[in-house]
């Protein structure tokens, strides 16, 4: 499924097979959210995740509806490499040292959604773009990072499935407030997008997908674009 | 037959079918009598060091490794935490006593404030220090993915088998007779990656 702005879901087919797709096209890593988890109140799709780990012989994250460090063992166990959190690390965030103590903070991660409001500002929200919090995002990251949180996925909400670019501001604000890399996510509509989030918003790595289901852009095509602007990326 | 050591915080299930992949007939066991069993003994990891150790010793796992790789010689691989253990002490939370297996320690990667971000997530080309027979096959500068804060520190560069780059030379993998052990997660870097799993299949040490 893939929304926009966090709401109106589009079906973009069978996870597992996409995965198979993604791991043919030597895509560097995937990121696998069950972006309804928490707001529905269940359990993980620990079938579906199973399922997609079992086609990745690449790095595979995976994330939504994890509450418990048993969620994450679990996990990790059939084959994330990472996994993350979001609204459990808000709700308790003693929940992310005892994650990075107990798996170590490279294989950690947590997800930060922000939303933006007036003067220029950030918040965080959590339960997939349904709940406001307090937080300020770049506040709340290096809270995490000092409890060891290893990685930051940060997504803008305003931008999610729009395809209208990052929001470099908030990408940047983030990852120069950390000595964690920190992926940008949300809004790649472009190639020059993905190229501008590591360029102008210092981000380590991009994600998208909204350029993959919908346009006829490609990881591989990605790959050599982000090689042409002289970004470092990995020869496949 | 080849056992991956379960020691109850690991990516088990990647390592496995990686190996399955290319041919390995693999069990998934904590048993003394199945490292007994063993040809090649895989110790796979993702975690905190003392975890580690800790549920390593639980499992009475400590002796029955040493019996079966440092006594009866087994071929065997360490995968990131699995090389990591292999040391005589890691500093990751504190000091903490490593199997001892290798003459090495494990410390935190340590930038300036411009330095590159740590943890180190993601591929990285890797430059063999020697030729072994692990990276027969692999394309010349291989990339190969890491996720890590911390590395290996070897007494005697003669441990080195392969290093990368980030922010200074690191260990990228290390080998000692029978004993092969990669930083790197080769059950996750495709195609190079399962082709040094195929290798460590046909090693003859």
């Amino acid at each position: 499924m893939k929304g926009r702005n966090f709401s109106g879901l589009r079906d973009t087919g069978n996870p597992i097979t996409a995965a198979k797709v993604y791991d043919a096209q030597r895509v560097d890593e995937l990121v696998f959210l069950d972006i309804a988890a928490t707001e529905e109140n269940r359990r993980i799709l620990f079938d579906v995740v199973q399922g997609v780990a079992e086609q990745c012989f690449m790095p595979l994250t995976v994330g939504g509806g994890v509450r418990t460090l048993d969620d994450m063992r679990r996990l990790l166990q059939m084959g994330a490499d990472k996994v993350t959190v979001n609204t459990a690390a808000v709700e308790r965030p003693a929940l992310v040292e005892e994650a990075a103590r107990t798996f170590g903070s490279a294989n950690v991660v947590v997800s930060i959604d922000a939303k933006r409001r007036g003067g220029g500002r950030h918040e965080v929200w959590t339960h997939s773009g349904r709940q406001a919090t307090p937080l300020e995002p770049v506040q709340w990251a290096r809270q995490v990072v000092a409890a060891g949180a290893g990685e930051i996925l940060i997504t803008s909400i305003d931008r999610e499935g729009t395809m209208a670019g990052y929001d470099l501001e908030l990408v940047g604000a983030v990852a120069d407030a950390v000595a964690v890399p920190v992926i940008a996510n949300g809004g790649a509509g472009t190639l020059q997008h993905l190229v501008e989030a590591v360029t102008i918003g210092h981000a380590s790595a991009v994600a998208a997908s909204s350029i993959f289901h919908f346009t006829d852009q490609s990881p591989i095509k990605a790959r050599s674009y982000m090689q042409g602007a002289g970004l470092h990326v990995r020869a496949a | 037959m080849v056992v991956v050591v379960d020691y109850g915080i690991c990516n088990v299930r990647s390592v496995v079918k990686a190996l399955e992949l290319v041919g390995a007939s693999v069990r998934v066991s904590s048993a003394a009598s199945d490292l007994e069993e063993a040809e090649r003994i895989v110790l796979p990891g993702v975690g905190a060091f003392e975890h580690g150790m800790t549920n390593l010793a639980a499992r009475g796992l400590l002796e029955p490794l040493a019996d079966q790789v440092l006594g009866k010689g087994k071929p065997f691989l360490g995968i990131c935490l699995g090389m990591q253990l292999l040391a005589r002490t890691s500093h990751e939370f504190g000091v903490h006593e490593g199997l001892g297996w290798l003459p090495a320690t494990v410390k935190a990667f340590a930038f300036e404030k411009d330095g590159p971000k740590v943890p180190h997530i993601g591929w990285t080309e890797v430059s063999l220090e020697r030729a072994s027979p692990l990276f027969a096959g692999v394309r010349k500068t291989p990339s190969f993915y890491f996720v890590h804060s911390y590395h290996m520190v070897c007494d005697t560069p003669d441990l080195v088998a392969a290093s990368a780059e980030y922010g200074g030379r690191f260990t990228a993998a290390v080998q000692r007779g029978n004993i092969f052990a990669t930083q790197f997660h080769p059950e996750k870097s495709q195609d190079d990656g399962l082709r040094l799993l195929e290798n460590f299949l046909q090693w003859q040490t």
